[in-house]
């Protein structure tokens, strides 16, 4: 770690703390099962895991969100404003340049009232900070794919599938084709709903072989049943595929973006609050004297990236750079609060600046 | 300086090995007594033998302590992050194959493909409070296999061994192994996913990056791949790391 880092870290951290946020810490050692419950095994390839001889797997802290959130959800008031600065520390299984250990600073926000204002507070103040290295600003919205998604007409079952996959954009390219009626009904899966409208499924289940494991017959039938349903489901119209699509393809300035989104919502009714959340989240952001005329949209953005965010998303790249990570990102996480707080939850936004890239960016090293 | 070829030290593997550089006139053999651990060989200069276990060697390519060796292609894309990076692959042998392999309870006729796995998962996950468990040794393969098709609440459990018999323990739901006849799946109630073939192994020659290539070796590596036939994938030069710190 350069001494040069820390002093940029410090001085963020400090902007932060005069910004209104209370600092706060996390440890540096993280129980393993809370993190490998929320990004699943994948996370496995991104940290460092160890074992501690009495708590079992522990995990070097690959992002502070997580224990700032439950810190908070156990005994935080509310609104709230953290900050915080440390090193977190990610596994690279790729020979290449890509950093194992740096720097973080974070500022986030818990509030209830007016998330976009929250939003657009985040941003201003990544924005002014980082001001000086004219970097390019990356804005997304995941609440309005979400929202579009839920507004689908076919099955609660259908939606639910693509909306755990849209941070997974191979497999929902998959079921949004087989949805879509694109793919035929593959083999196996049609030697079985042949099969079950013959015979009933505790006999095909009997005959295929003993039950072993903990996933019992009952459960088999089940979703042989749903799959039955399912056949019977018809496909997704073609008009609210290619509406999807455009969605998924949408890059603008934001005031295109939103005029665009603006028409989709004739057809696509159920994403208009989320887009009206889109327009309010700009006048707040034109109130802190962004330009959003400038702003880019990209549908898109965050997708590919922890599945935690559920709504605004941003990023700030430095341009000409692709190698290079974002100097900064962030975004909206509600739903995370509601995971990690046992039953509650609260409106969350907030990101983090990498100090070490902002002093290689000034330095003209990187 | 001798060039040393790292190979399995017992069983099928070793014979297979010794049988296929026989065939190209490259005698290998044990020493002494059926236990010691030493071989030599004729009709190559400035070889050496090493014998090692077939799941050591490469860790053993990979900090450049042997120049060549036998292994799977499973073990080498399991041990080694950034396989490609570290060893050249040289020439498949044509014998221990083995297939790497998703399999699932024989009774779950709703689970076909890693679609419906990933399906059954999520719904198992509701059902019983934790991700749905496959048992493997091959964690990194069978992980980035899932990554990329996009399978998501499932959890790795290690096992070592035996591992087809883990569902009927009740200590994972699925497992993840390699099978060459699917015999032992069989025997166990199990079948294995439509698409789910995660890595076909072979037993295969492999060159070390990291090995000492200065000196005489790179002349002997070039006179044994003439005798056995083998085109080398690179030049000689390419063969040792782009840069040691790297």
């Amino acid at each position: 770690m350069r001494a040069a880092d820390r002093a940029e870290a410090e001085r963020l951290f400090a902007r932060f703390r005069a910004a209104g946020a209370v600092p706060v810490d996390a440890d540096i050692l993280l129980p393993a099962d809370t993190l490998l419950d929320l990004y699943g095994e994948d996370i496995r390839a991104r940290a460092y895991v160890t074992t501690d001889p009495l708590e079992g797997e522990m995990m070097l802290r690959p992002d502070f969100t997580v224990p700032v959130v439950q810190m908070h959800m156990a005994h935080g008031a509310e609104p709230a404003r953290y900050t915080y600065m440390g090193e977190v520390f990610r596994r690279q299984d790729h020979r290449g340049a890509r950093a194992r250990e740096y720097l973080q600073v974070g500022y986030e926000v818990f509030a209830r009232e007016n998330p976009e204002a929250a939003d657009a507070e985040v941003f201003a103040l990544f924005a002014e900070v980082l001001a000086p290295l004219r970097l390019r600003a990356a804005t997304g919205d995941i609440g309005i794919l979400l929202a579009a998604i839920r507004g689908l007409s076919t099955s609660d079952r259908r939606k639910a599938a693509l909306l755990r996959h849209v941070w997974r954009p191979r497999r929902f390219r998959a079921l949004l084709d087989r949805f879509g009626g694109r793919t035929p009904v593959a083999e196996p899966r049609a030697r079985l709903l042949s099969a079950l409208a013959q015979t009933p499924v505790d006999d095909l289940i009997a005959a295929a072989g003993p039950v072993i494991g903990l996933r019992e017959s009952g459960e088999v039938a089940a979703r042989a049943s749903a799959l039955l349903q399912d056949a019977d489901t018809p496909p997704l119209s073609a008009a609210e595929v290619d509406l999807l699509e455009d969605l998924l393809n949408l890059r603008d300035s934001a005031p295109n973006a939103l005029g665009h989104l603006r028409d989709v919502a004739v057809d696509l009714p159920s994403i208009a609050p989320a887009v009206d959340r889109f327009a309010r989240r700009l006048d707040a952001l034109s109130a802190r004297g962004i330009d959003v005329a400038m702003l880019d949209f990209e549908a898109s953005h965050g997708r590919t990236t922890m599945e935690y965010y559920d709504g605004f998303v941003f990023s700030f790249h430095a341009e000409g750079r692709a190698g290079l990570p974002p100097v900064a990102s962030g975004g909206r996480y509600d739903a995370l609060t509601r995971v990690l707080g046992q039953g509650r939850s609260i409106p969350a936004v907030g990101g983090v600046i990498r100090p070490g890239l902002v002093v290689a960016l000034t330095e003209g090293r990187a | 300086m001798t060039l040393k070829i790292g190979v399995p030290s017992k069983g099928r593997l070793m014979e297979k090995t010794f049988e296929w550089f026989g065939a190209r006139g490259v005698e290998m053999r044990r020493d002494g007594a059926e236990r010691e651990y030493s071989a030599t060989v004729d009709g190559a200069d400035g070889v050496q033998v090493v014998l090692l276990s077939a799941g050591e060697i490469p860790q053993e390519l990979s900090a450049g302590r042997i120049h060549l060796g036998v292994t799977g292609s499973d073990l080498v894309r399991e041990k080694l992050a950034d396989w490609e990076e570290q060893v050249a692959d040289l020439a498949p042998l044509g014998f221990g194959f083995a297939d790497l392999i998703i399999a699932v309870p024989a009774f779950w006729v709703d689970v076909d493909t890693l679609d419906d796995l990933d399906a059954a998962a999520t719904a198992f996950r509701a059902a019983h409070g934790h991700r749905l468990r496959i048992a493997t040794k091959y964690h990194r393969l069978v992980r980035e296999f899932l990554r990329e098709q996009g399978v998501a609440d499932y959890q790795l459990v290690d096992s070592q061994g035996a591992t087809e018999g883990t569902v009927k323990n009740l200590t994972a739901e699925a497992i993840a192994d390699i099978t060459s006849t699917g015999e032992t799946l069989r025997a166990n109630h199990l079948k294995i996913l439509s698409d789910g073939l995660i890595h076909r192994s072979e037993a295969t020659l492999f060159a070390a990056r990291a090995a000492d290539w200065t000196g005489s070796a790179p002349a002997t590596l070039a006179a044994l791949a003439a005798r056995l036939d083998i085109v080398l994938p690179e030049p000689l030069e390419r063969l040792p790391r782009p840069t040691a710190a790297a």
